[in-house]
């Protein structure tokens, strides 16, 4: 009795907490012209030859995994993962200010280019 | 030749696995040829599937790369070493060493268990059977993963292993994995063969227990490895990061680890049936998620490999397995019920109880964070997903309370155990929790981080515990046969291998957490940037950058830095960290820029130690160096044409080149002189770099006790590995022991352990003359239940 309160009271926590806790994963495409102040996880491929280090900045630009047409410049700061570069999926949390993507600093998750994938590029060149 | 005596021996083993299961299934009813033939077909299974498997590491290390699997994740360069473990980077490879693992842990069961279970076994091996043949079928089948599979045109070279996963710990980390995973399909047959046959005592516990605390063990060594990699290799300088494919490891873990719990309540007391069997199942559910995951990309991960066309066929496997196993246990509730009730809340079984709830919540913490993606998307129509925060939040509370646990559950006796007894084992262990916390509150800033110093009290309660447990079994021992204490701590140690075994994991994991919480509570982690002969100051230690270095070898280019690090005046290390940017392969017709585009990796410089690791990852700016790349491209596409004003040598390469438009023959020749000069023209220009280094900033972290992860981690598997191992001397020929015999023997070692216990003083003398009756009372019902 006392073990299923303490799990109902648990299993409410978590859903009230995810819920607020939770950031909103978004594609450039829907976050073109977003509001400022709001954060969210932007996951999208680095345009090839965009990637620009200014200092510790680094920026580049993200279009939709599949909408190369459909992109946001991003800037950002911190950690750089040892995939990152142009062609790559990434994972970004921020928010979205004058049109830019500003990055949250040490946010960058770069997806391992696996070879599972069927997106790598040197296959595409074969 | 190899596709074809390969795809023959694939198809031949998803004949043999149907068969298998066929034939077992026609056993059920005790038909001895049935099963004899069923297990039969199961070796056969494993030895077609090693020749698969030996057919694609001999076409591995031999260059075959008229297989598409060779073609596309090895090249000629690829070291000997990479070429053997290339195998399970692809798709089609990770599937057969699936299959393959399975064969060879269902041929290990079966043969264990050859003359004992025979009821339950035929149904067993059905299930192991059939998921050999699901697994076999999808490369058979599913199209697209058969590693048989063979390229119309054969090239000169394939393509290459991935640099990132070109480390020793990446060879080892997924097969480990997976055969964590695998063994789980092992304790998860039988429990589905006791459900199908009735037989729902604790003897399926028995013959498979080993190969749970197996699939634990090497799933916690791939979940180790892999945070390990993580830490020295991703240049992040952590090791955990919530990321759906690691918490995917994790949860089958932390089932595996409840399960692991409950069957002892099961084998002792003939309690919580229907738990472990769901244990089990969700265990192997997860698994199979595990797997799924991986393949999917359902979710936003790190390893994203991509969509397949194997996702969905797990998938179903997972609804299958899910609703027919509770179908099986829903059905079978008349038999599960419990044989006694829990006598008391001061006994072991109700503590492990209360360990299996918080591993249960643990996992479905984890579980509702993980998919909450889709949990989200399904009812907000947006996917959103939780940050570690989040994770941590509900994560460090329950761990804080297993660490408690780990020390209380050994500390009681199994039954009941009265206030007497309870105060001589408990007392010396929460005093030395108290003192610690007290001591650690006052001389260091542990109080900042409340959660972590409650953990730390517990961690010292459990591990005084623990050591208490050690102390006084190997005591009590030297009172009866005398010998030293070491000798008495190993005759204990080796004599009750799964009571001290596990508390060596118990250990071990207390060890864990405290590295845990420590180095992710006060860790200090700063970014510098700093030109050559700059220092900064971290946590108390000068950080000098010394001078830039470059170096060249057949694989990589590497810009790194020689660090000094100092502390009170004294040098506490020299560091070299550095990046790696890795050689264009298997591109003919490259740029020097391309040798600075490339794949990179972070060699981080570690300087480990007992007290705190410093850890330092260099982002060398290399900018500089390939405008320098792209102008030489220019200056060499010019050099080719041979165009006015371009030095004396361009005549050379533009000649050969005129010469090879002419004559095919001649091209390669010329292929491999550009090369060749492309190659020391960027050679050239990588050493420009230490000439005038630009800055370069620096991650640098101070990460108190994570040394101890890796150090309990260790201790913890070595604890396993002692539990696992079998006893020496018990060891009859299989055939003679009855199941009978087996439970006489299993009271017999109740028997044993409560006098441990007492002579341990864990047992005051009442509460072991009250216990040891019982126990003789029930050893002598066992006893008249023996035929004459």
């Amino acid at each position: 009795m006392v073990a299923l309160s303490v799990a109902v009271l648990l299993a409410a926590a978590l859903v009230y907490t995810s819920f607020s806790a939770s950031t909103e994963t978004r594609e450039p495409s829907q976050l073109i012209g977003a509001a400022s102040g709001i954060s969210y996880d932007m996951t999208g491929k680095v345009v090839t030859g965009s990637v620009r280090h200014e200092g510790d900045d680094l920026s580049f630009t993200v279009a939709d995994r599949d909408d190369p047409s459909q992109s946001i410049p991003v800037t950002y700061s911190g950690t750089i993962p040892d995939p990152f570069r142009g062609g790559r999926e990434i994972i970004l949390t921020g928010e979205v200010k004058d049109g830019v993507f500003l990055g949250e600093r040490d946010t960058l998750i770069t997806k391992c280019p696996s070879k599972f994938t069927t997106e790598s590029p040197t296959a595409n060149d074969s | 030749m190899t596709a074809s005596v390969g795809g023959a021996a694939l198809a031949l083993a998803f004949c043999v696995a149907i068969f298998a299961a066929v034939a077992a299934l026609a056993g059920r009813r005790g038909a001895h040829r049935w099963i004899d033939l069923s297990r039969r077909a199961v070796y056969a299974l494993c030895a077609l599937l090693t020749l698969c498997v030996v057919l694609i590491e001999i076409a591995f290390a031999g260059n075959d790369f008229s297989l598409e699997i060779v073609q596309q994740h090895s090249s000629i360069d690829t070291p000997a070493f990479y070429k053997l473990g290339a195998m399970w980077s692809s798709q089609e490879g990770s599937l057969l060493l699936w299959a393959w693992v399975l064969s060879i842990a269902s041929s290990a069961a079966l043969y264990a268990t050859r003359t004992k279970l025979r009821e339950v076994v035929p149904y067993a091996t059905a299930v192991m059977a059939g998921i050999a043949a699901f697994f076999t079928g999808l490369m058979l089948f599913a199209g697209g993963v058969n590693p048989f599979t063979t390229v119309t045109s054969v090239p000169v070279d394939g393509l290459g292993l991935n640099p990132l996963l070109q480390h020793p710990s990446m060879m080892i980390h997924p097969p480990m994995l997976y055969s964590g995973y695998v063994a789980f399909t092992i304790p998860f047959a039988f429990a589905i063969g006791a459900l199908a046959a009735r037989r729902l005592d604790a003897t399926w516990i028995r013959s498979t227990r080993r190969f749970a605390l197996i699939a634990w063990a090497f799933l916690g060594l791939g979940l180790l490895l892999g945070a390990r990699w993580s830490y020295t290799e991703l240049g992040w300088g952590g090791y955990w990061a919530w990321d759906p494919v690691e918490n995917a490891a994790l949860m089958p873990w932390l089932i595996g680890t409840a399960f692991l719990h409950s069957i002892m309540v099961q084998e002792k007391r003939g309690m919580l049936k229907v738990w472990n069997v769901s244990l089990i199942v969700a265990a192997f559910g997860l698994a199979l998620l595990g797997t799924f995951l991986v393949r999917s990309g359902v979710l936003e991960s790190i390893h994203a490999f991509g969509d397949s066309t194997v996702g969905p066929y797990i998938l179903g496997l997972i609804a299958v397995v899910l609703i027919g196993s509770t179908a099986l246990i829903v059905s079978r509730l008349d038999d599960l019920r419990s044989e006694k009730r829990i006598d008391s809340l001061a006994s072991r079984e109700a503590v492990f109880l209360v360990n299996n709830l918080l591993l249960v919540a643990l996992c479905a913490t984890i579980f509702w964070g993980t998919f909450f993606p889709l949990i989200s998307e399904l009812f907000t129509g947006e996917k959103a997903s939780l940050a570690a925060p989040w994770f941590d939040r509900y994560t460090t509370p329950l761990a804080v309370l297993l660490v408690l646990f780990t020390g209380v559950g050994p500390l009681l006796a199994w039954r009941r155990v009265s206030w007497a007894s309870a105060k001589r084992v408990f007392l010396v262990p929460a005093i030395v929790g108290a003192l610690v916390a007290i001591a650690l509150a006052l001389s260091t800033d542990a109080a900042d981080s409340p959660w972590a110093l409650v953990l730390f009290a517990f961690a010292a309660f459990s591990l005084t515990g623990l050591a208490q447990e050690f102390w006084r079994g190997a005591s009590a021992r030297r009172s009866l046969s005398g010998g030293s204490m070491p000798a008495a701590l190993l005759a204990i140690t080796s004599r009750n291998r799964r009571r001290y075994g596990g508390y060596i994991v118990h250990a071990g994991i207390a060890v864990l957490l405290v590295g845990i919480a420590a180095s992710s509570s006060f860790q200090t982690n700063r970014d510098v940037t700093l030109r050559p002969g700059e220092s900064a100051v971290v946590d108390g230690r000068t950080v000098t950058y010394v001078r830039p270095t470059v170096k060249t070898d057949p694989e990589a280019l590497t810009f790194g830095a020689v660090v000094r690090v100092e502390q009170d005046g004294e040098l506490v290390a020299t560091l070299h960290p550095s990046r790696r940017f890795f050689r264009p392969s298997g591109v003919q017709g490259g740029t020097i820029s391309g040798f600075f585009d490339g794949e990179a990796t972070s060699e981080v410089g570690l300087k480990a130690g007992p007290g705190s690791d410093l850890w330092i990852a260099v982002q060398p700016d290399v900018s500089v160096v390939r405008k320098r790349g792209r102008d030489a491209d220019q200056g060499f596409g010019a050099c080719v044409r041979n165009a006015p004003g371009s030095p004396p040598g361009c005549k050379v390469v533009s000649g050969l080149m005129r010469a090879a438009a002419v004559d095919p023959r001649l091209r390669p020749t010329a292929l491999a002189q550009i090369e060749s000069l492309q190659t020391a023209t960027a050679e050239r220009i990588a050493g420009s770099y230490v000439e005038d280094a630009p800055p370069a900033t620096f991650r640098v972290i101070v990460d108190p006790l994570v040394t101890w992860i890796w150090i309990g981690g260790l201790l913890a598997l070595t604890g396993a590995l002692i539990a696992i191992w079998p006893t020496r001397g018990r060891r009859r020929s299989p055939g003679a022991i009855s199941e009978l015999e087996a439970l006489k023997e299993a009271k017999y070692r109740e028997i044993r352990d409560a006098e441990l216990d007492h002579a341990a003083g864990k047992l005051s003398d009442e509460d072991f003359a009250l216990l040891d009756a019982e126990l003789r009372n029930e050893a002598v019902e066992i006893l008249d239940r023996e035929p004459v």
